[in-house]
């Protein structure tokens, strides 16, 4: 991959500076190119070719036009399985966002105490999702968990086994997990923020509040979508947590996409209509990737710092 | 500059799309390449000299596999078996990935049934019907009924081994003393058992739910005590709307019948079987009786402390269910594992994985081995050394169910094809979250039927 960057340089001449940055800088989007092709593309064809064919991943694969995509597109499972992704995005990003904020701009003061919890806060994001889904199963158990072991009745709760419960749990258990990351993002954010337009409101009469929500916030905005984005796709693709914590269940109270896609490909054995899954959720993800961008102004390189 | 925005724009929106498609190809080519390096020359299914064998991990049961390997090895030092251990739920993925990337070990084990016939039908399985009969002396040592899930269309394609697995109801008996109940003969019985045992604070049945198959053995026996096993014979021989029978939907019915009365523990649908969490409510007292595996018995003996030595522990066959035309002595379960052989193996190893079979496979040293577990080795005549055991009680009742039964049914999971399987536990699951009637979980799964 590196022997990409130097063989760029070698070939522009030294002595034309302009000629050389624009030579060189095409040359170094090689490397992430050809790691994207290899990793992303490619595949991402090979997928949607298996959603033309049907092949149970042991014997021969054969096409057959567009019977996955019938099959997929007739079963009830999908609109459920598409509305459970969306509630669970919508609702983590409606849990995470105002709690990345507040966090992040407590972490952005810079008195001591703060950075020390600020290490705290980061712990769960080192955490692999299994282990934490492991963890919480323990924890939630209704006969050997938190609940029953200190006798607390309110702890004692069937967690994972009623539909309500069981999405409510995997919501905190996911912002339990990416809010530190996002918090880390906010705080970034927020430091960015001149001092002379808090010093400003504060010369005008401005509190606490006002400041938080006349400057901080529509500072933040391309901060938000920033986060939202990587919140709102990344939900699309949460698996392992879920596969761990209530494999879909109970019955299919929380069967993302992704776990559909999963079942129906590795369990089922039904490698066409999982592909056409597949299909749909990168379909999915690259709508909600664009409409988020657009969301942002056409103009998004302008910087919000100007006139300030 | 901002015609250079659009470009940028679509490579950040694809950039975000990558995980799903690098998710997917990398689920795709998990399998691995070669099985274990550890004093083997073999590859996965290319190289030739020694054959490979994947089985199970989890003690005791893998110590058994493993020093049969042993054993051999030290017996044949020309044609070494190289044994590599996975866990029971990777397994079952990686073992079809593996061989459908034409990876496959040598000796593939398995549980038959439908999984083996998507093998038989891919061809990636030898065909060992002329092999057993010209090595009849194999054949004829086994239980006759351990070969039903090894014949694929008339043919044999797999070598039974291992135990046999019927389900069993276990019950605690220091809690039926405690509230005075007696174990239940039919399923009337059981219906009355579970306010009794409700009021006493008890869960009457044990039950882990999230696992899915751990229901489908209660609709197993429901299915076989009410209307015999024609009913699922039927589903299985791919008969038109088979899951309106009449006995079916009783049995659904009843089975709703049994949640709805509080018949199974608080949250049984997010206990997992995996993490025996079941079988710890049942040696706890937490739960009063439970439906499970043959194979529950030496975990509840290994964890549970002194309630399989110390006698707490109860077992018996399912009781009939009153009016029901099934046989009370039939049972359902794994009548056998199995063990075939990839046909992309070489010759050579393809000879090794046969000489095993002869040679290597249930050797008397091995089935006592398996006795010691406290399962029943599906060698004729087995029960005859089971008397030194410490669980000899167990392994009659066993061996007594396995060659008594007038039908031993294969599990529903593993005898249907993988596709059918994973619809029919999710229905399952739905049913027994009383969120699909007895009459919209046949309709669901008539529409699969021979698929």
């Amino acid at each position: 991959m590196t022997a990409f960057a130097p063989s760029g340089r070698r070939g522009t001449p030294p002595t034309a500076t302009r000629g050389a940055r624009d030579g060189v800088l095409p040359w170094l989007a090689v490397p992430a190119l050809a790691v994207f092709v290899a990793f992303g593309v490619i595949p991402l064809i090979g997928v949607l070719l298996l959603s033309f064919t049907s092949w149970d991943g042991l014997g021969e694969i054969q096409i057959s036009g567009l019977t996955s995509w019938r099959a997929v597109l007739a079963d009830p499972g999908l609109p459920h399985a598409l509305w459970v992704t969306f509630l669970v995005m919508a609702a983590s990003w409606a849990v995470q966002t105002p709690a990345s904020i507040l966090i992040g701009v407590f972490l952005a003061g810079h008195q001591r105490y703060r950075a020390v919890l600020a290490v705290l806060y980061f712990i769960p994001l080192l955490l692999s999702s299994a282990a934490i889904a492991i963890t919480y199963k323990a924890l939630l158990d209704p006969n050997f968990g938190l609940g029953a072991g200190l006798h607390i009745g309110l702890l004692t709760q069937d967690w994972l086994g009623e539909p309500v419960l069981a999405f409510s749990v995997v919501i905190f258990v996911v912002s339990w997990q990416f809010i530190p990351f996002h918090s880390l993002i906010y705080q970034g954010g927020v430091r960015q923020i001149p001092r002379t337009m808090y010093e400003a409101a504060e010369i005008d009469g401005a509190g606490r509040v006002r400041k938080f929500f006349s400057i901080t916030l529509p500072q933040l905005k391309y901060t938000i979508i920033t986060s939202s984005t990587l919140m709102v796709v990344g939900s699309l693709t949460f698996f392992d947590l879920i596969f761990v914590l209530t494999a879909g269940g109970p019955g299919d109270a929380t069967r993302v996409l992704a776990l559909d896609m999963y079942k129906r490909g590795f369990q089922a054995n039904l490698m066409g209509p999982a592909s056409a899954i597949a299909v749909i959720l990168v379909l999915v993800g690259l709508a909600l990737a664009l409409f988020l961008r657009r969301l942002g102004g056409r103009d998004t390189g302008a910087s919000q710092l100007e006139g300030a | 500059m901002e015609s250079r925005t659009p470009s940028r724009r679509t490579f950040l929106s694809l950039s975000m799309g990558i995980p799903v498609g690098a998710a997917l190809a990398a689920c795709g080519t998990s399998g691995p390449a070669k099985p274990s390096a550890t004093g083997s020359a073999g590859g996965g299914g290319g190289g030739a000299g020694n054959a490979t064998y994947w089985y199970l991990s989890v003690q005791p049961q893998e110590g058994v596999r493993a020093r049969a390997v042993e054993r051999f090895n030290k017996a044949n030092p020309g044609g070494q078996i190289t044994g590599t251990a996975f866990q029971n739920d990777a397994y079952k993925t990686k073992i079809k990935t593996a061989i459908g990337a034409g990876q496959a070990p040598t000796i593939i084990w398995g549980w038959g049934g439908g999984t083996l016939r998507t093998y038989v039908q891919a061809g990636q399985v030898e065909d060992l019907t002329s092999w057993f009969g010209e090595n009849a002396a194999v054949k004829d040592r086994l239980f006759p009924s351990s070969f039903g899930a090894a014949t694929i269309d008339g043919k044999i394609y797999a070598m039974p081994c291992e135990t046999v697995q019927p389900i069993v109801l276990y019950y605690n008996k220091t809690v039926f003393e405690k509230v005075g109940a007696e174990p239940p003969q039919s399923w009337g019985d059981i219906m009355a058992l579970v306010p009794k045992f409700n009021a006493a604070g008890i869960a009457p049945f044990s039950l882990g739910g999230q696992s899915r198959w751990t229901n489908m053995m209660w609709l197993e026996f429901l299915f076989d005590r009410i209307g015999g096993p024609e009913v699922f014979q039927a589903v299985f021989d791919a008969e038109k709307d088979a899951w309106n029978n009449p006995a079916a939907i009783d049995g659904l019915t009843k089975m709703q019948e049994l949640i709805k009365a509080n018949g199974f523990i608080k949250g049984f649908s997010s206990i997992t079987a995996d993490s025996n969490a079941d079988q710890a409510l049942l040696y706890t007292g937490k739960a009063a009786m439970m439906l499970h595996g043959g194979w529950t018995y030496g975990g509840m003996s290994t964890d549970g402390g002194d309630f399989v030595s110390g006698g707490h522990l109860g077992y018996m066959n399912f009781p009939p269910v009153e009016g029901g035309k099934g046989d009370p002595s039939n049972t359902v379960g794994n009548p056998g594992q199995y063990l075939s052989i990839s046909s992309k193996a070489t010759p050579e190893q393809k000879e090794i994985a046969k000489k095993f079979f002869a040679t290597g496979v249930l050797t008397d040293q091995e089935a006592k081995e398996w006795a010691d577990t406290g399962a029943v080795p599906i060698v004729k005549g087995a029960d005859s050394s089971f008397a030194s055991s410490k669980d000899a009680d167990f392994l009659k009742f066993v061996y007594g169910i396995a060659s008594n039964a007038t039908s031993f049914a294969q599990s529903w999971d593993q005898a249907l094809s993988p596709t059918a399987a994973e619809v029919l536990l999710d229905n399952i699951a739905k049913l027994f979250q009383l969120s699909i009637s007895p009459q919209q979980f046949a309709s669901n799964m008539n529409a699969v039927i021979g698929k």
